[in-house]
């Protein structure tokens, strides 16, 4: 079994958006995505900070620190691209205008509760950005994450352990193992990775997974 | 004749009291006021309560603030960063006060304070610790929280160009919470980049209108502090 690099990952996620949708990339793993867009799809980027139509990061030289993305990393404008104060940014979100937004995770669990904020450690100093407004407001969120964590423990789980960012918010996951879809029945896997059987899939994940007809994952 | 436009940047930051709750622009360093904020400090109102995305960056402007102990509690939705040191040290000394929101809600109770809204339901946060203790509300099958308007006694906001009326356009994403920041506060001073003749400003386009604004100084691109660093 093959499991996929971060850019394969970004790269998986990418070929699911389409053409003309509105999506938010979270800090992190899901900025990678930006990098796989098909070039053949017009995809708007929206930023949480009041930008629609982000472009790519500019050449050497050319950054403007008042041109910048959640991350505060210096970015473009595309031609048709537009400006707007924070609470017209939430509002897109929380009323629904955003098709997708894909975000990392800690945890999701099998009902789609999302874990990504905090790890309420004792000494962590939190921070919650536009986390919690991203999960309920999108029309799909995608989670984009390792399966496993450094200590080998599945990151997809019955019950968050984590603080939560939303409640039954995810609608698929992308892992570096498998595409999975959170639905009324469970998790529904919809591929793997090429010599993955579903039943090491399921060891693997530790929690009931259901299965359809099975399609490679490339 | 109305003329909002003052000389200095200390005029700009003239009677922010003690206790005062303070709102200040920006996205990190995107549309942070560093001048009005340095005059603040120079100024010397101490127990103040700041209103801001983040809790500083580096050493500078807010970060600055923090670090000359004027500040008894922050509210906003993402301190902890690569440089933000000098909260990090405070929180964990328990010398601030930390009022952590979520960045939507955060902007939507300061929008709801400049438009005398007094409270919303927003379902974001809900079943989360962010909710915890808030009244909530099930409207057509949907869970929301309800969330309390945020009003400042002063707000200090980065704009790119003013007239003497307060109207205010801004630049790129350093627009970020200065819309609805200069809405939300008693007393609003502006640091405007260049200022304009009334009718210079595309009616069309301006996006403060003035009757927001207070007090308006010009501070050149050249000797921002962001900028500076930025270089």
């Amino acid at each position: 079994m093959d499991r996929l690099n971060r850019d394969q990952m970004a790269a998986r996620v990418a070929r699911d958006i389409a053409d003309g949708a509105v999506v938010n990339l979270g800090i992190g793993l899901p900025t990678l995505v930006a990098n796989h867009l098909p070039k053949d799809r017009e995809i708007l980027l929206h930023s949480e900070n009041g930008v629609l139509g982000m472009g790519p990061a500019p050449a050497p030289g050319l950054e403007d620190h008042e041109l910048i993305n959640a991350g505060k990393q210096p970015v473009t404008l595309l031609r048709g691209g537009s400006f707007f104060h924070h609470a017209d940014s939430f509002g897109m979100m929380r009323g629904g205008h955003l098709d997708i937004c894909v975000l990392g995770a800690f945890q999701v669990s099998v009902r789609g509760d999302l874990a990504n904020w905090h790890t309420g450690g004792p000494d962590a100093i939190p921070a919650v950005g536009g986390a919690m407004d991203l999960a309920i407001g999108a029309k799909q969120v995608f989670v984009m994450m390792e399966h496993h964590t450094k200590n080998g423990e599945s990151k997809i789980v019955e019950r968050c352990t984590y603080p939560l960012t939303g409640m039954e918010c995810v609608n698929r996951i992308y892992t570096d193992l498998a595409v999975l879809d959170v639905t009324p029945a469970g998790l529904l896997v919809r591929e793997m990775v090429a010599g993955l059987p579903f039943d090491e899939l399921a060891r693997l994940t530790g929690v009931p997974l259901l299965r359809e007809p099975q399609r490679a994952y490339a | 004749m109305i003329n909002k436009i003052v000389e200095s940047v200390e005029a700009a930051v003239a009677g922010i009291h003690d206790g005062a709750t303070v709102m200040i622009g920006g996205f990190g360093s995107a549309g942070q006021p560093a001048a009005l904020i340095d005059a603040l400090i120079a100024q010397g109102a101490k127990d103040l309560t700041i209103v801001n995305n983040n809790a500083g960056n580096g050493e500078s402007g807010l970060a600055a603030l923090l670090k000359a102990r004027r500040v008894r509690k922050i509210i906003c939705s993402f301190p902890r960063q690569t440089d933000s040191q000098v909260f990090d040290a405070l929180y964990r000394a328990g010398e601030i006060e930390l009022e952590l929101v979520p960045q939507g809600n955060l902007a939507e109770r300061i929008r709801a304070a400049g438009a005398g809204i007094g409270a919303f339901f927003t379902p974001t946060a809900y079943g989360t610790d962010l909710a915890k203790g808030k009244e909530t509300r099930q409207i057509e099958g949907r869970w929301y929280v309800l969330e309390y308007p945020i009003h400042g006694d002063f707000a200090l906001v980065k704009a790119a160009r003013a007239d003497r009326w307060g109207n205010l356009v801004y630049r790129k994403t350093a627009r970020n919470f200065g819309p609805i920041m200069a809405a939300a506060a008693k007393c609003t001073a502006v640091q405007a980049e260049e200022v304009v003749e009334l009718g210079e400003l595309d009616p069309e386009a301006i996006v403060t209108p003035g009757i927001y604004v207070k007090r308006v100084v010009r501070v050149t691109r050249e000797i921002r502090a962001d900028s500076v660093k930025a270089a």
